[in-house]
Parts: C-alpha cells; structure tokens; sequence
C-alpha cells in the first residue's frame, strides 16, 4: 500500500527578479516590486512529500532522518541565508522566482533519495502564496 | 516544466440560506441555523490555483499581479463585505459555499482567459472547505 509523507523545513533567503533582455521599463512592469536591484527576502517554507511501500521490518516509507539530512545538505546548507541571484549555481541564468526556486529544490532532491519517490515539492514564499511541482515535464 | 501555482486570499460576507422552493418548516430542518431570516457571516479564505509551463523569460506560470488583480476586481470588491444575497449571482441561487465556489471559478475562468484554472478553494470557516477543479 502505497503511503505518502511530508517533511517540512525553513529557510530565509533574498532574491530580485530581473531578465537583462528586458529593457529597465518592462522590468518594473513585469516584476513590480521584485525588480528592485537591492533585493528583498522572504522565510520560505519547503514541504518534500515523498511516496512509497511500507517497508515490511520498519513499518517506514522512508527513513526521516535520511530525508532531513538530504533536505538540509542540498536546501537549507545551500540556500539559507543566502542571495539566491549571486550564491546559488542555479540562479546565475535563471530568475530566482518560486517555480523555479520549486523546480530547482525538485532537481536536487530528485536523485538523493533510496527508497521512497518524490512525489511533491511544495514551496511557500509567504503564507498566502506557494508553488507544486510534481516533476511534470 | 509544468508547475502550479497558489495565492490565498480572504474576504468576510453575509449570508442566509434559504430557498422559495421549499416551505418554512422544510428550509429550517434543512438549513438549520443557516436558515435564520437576518442571516449570518464568515470570513471566507479563498485559494486559487492556476498552473502552466514556466516561461523562460520571466520564471513564472503566469503574472502573479494578474491574478491579483482580478480576484481583487471580480471577487474582493465585489463580495467583501456584502450580503451575498443581494448579490447578482445569487437572485436565483443559495449563497451555500458550493454555489458561492463555483460562481468564483466561473468569474476566474471569464477574467484570466489566458491561464489555466487548476482549482478553486473556499473555506468557509477553519473546519470546512469546498473546491473545484478545473478541467
């Protein structure tokens, strides 16, 4: 039977949107106030749902412990406390924005873990306002 | 890559459930205290969840201020604060938190014809929630 888990954590980090093929104008206009050049930063909050069998010995889908580390080594250690433009490999092309920040952390997580499968990455930038990404192409 | 995308927003309304269709007695033993005639309120939550492929250009599904600004224009400003009974969506329909959800996805998907409308969520207090999901 297949059971679904979720594990939480948190993470404070800064970014600005910005694509240099748009002139200054359409920056604004796009990103509002996310174009500001200075930054800004939110408490994001992850949520990695995985999927699996029940294991017949330890009654887990997946060891938490394992899942804690692999989401602090790859996530927190990466990016908490950080610039997302200037300090993660990931964003030095790329608009820091939460699908791709979504699809990023989805991306690192993906081939990290054993057992279970990672069925869900859900992504708070605040509480009003959050990203899904199910590995769709 | 397809991701979705969701914004949750509140408002506070009126309302009175209660139907010509049925007599008094049968609009109170269904309604229960929804049926009391000077009404009653909630501050609704609302999340609307739109989807797509994430452009290149901007990393978004679509513009969040888009979608800000039709919930605020269709949906805030227009039930914020009102009594959905005098609302034009409900002349002919119960203000029940199902039709009130539907009537939301039905002004959405008329407002952001260029998104897809994943889904409709409406809490009518912390204790229950009604959704619609798009096709």
């Amino acid at each position: 039977m297949t059971v679904y888990l979720t594990r939480k954590c948190e993470f404070s980090a800064s970014h600005h949107y910005h694509n240099p093929a748009f002139s200054a104008e359409e920056n604004r206009r796009i990103f509002g106030k996310c174009n500001n050049p200075n930054g800004h930063g939110h408490n994001y909050t992850l949520e990695v749902m995985v999927k699996g069998e029940v294991d017949a010995t330890t009654g887990f889908v997946v060891d938490l412990k394992e899942l804690k580390e692999i989401m602090n080594r790859e996530v927190v250690e990466a990016m908490d406390h950080r610039y997302l433009n200037h300090e993660v490999p990931e964003f030095q092309n790329q608009i820091p924005t939460t699908e791709n920040l979504a699809i990023a952390i989805w991306k690192r997580l993906g081939g990290k873990l054993h057992v279970a499968k990672l069925h869900r990455v859900r992504l708070y930038e605040m509480h009003d306002l959050w990203v899904d990404f199910y590995g769709e192409a | 890559m397809r991701a979705h995308l969701t914004r949750r927003y509140w408002f506070a309304a009126s309302h009175r459930l209660h139907t010509p269709k049925l007599s008094e007695r049968e609009n109170r033993d269904v309604y229960g205290k929804c049926n009391n005639p000077f009404g009653h309120g909630h501050n609704y939550a609302l999340e609307v969840t739109v989807s797509g492929d994430v452009a290149p250009d901007t990393g978004m599904v679509c513009n969040l201020l888009d979608i800000d600004h039709a919930v605020q224009q269709q949906v805030l400003d227009r039930f914020d604060h009102q009594n959905l009974n005098y609302v034009p969506e409900f002349q002919e329909k119960v203000p029940t938190t199902e039709n009130l959800c539907v009537a939301i996805y039905n002004i959405l998907k008329r407002s952001l014809p260029a998104t897809h409308l994943d889904k409709v969520r409406l809490e009518e207090t912390s204790q229950n929630s009604f959704e619609v999901l798009g096709e």
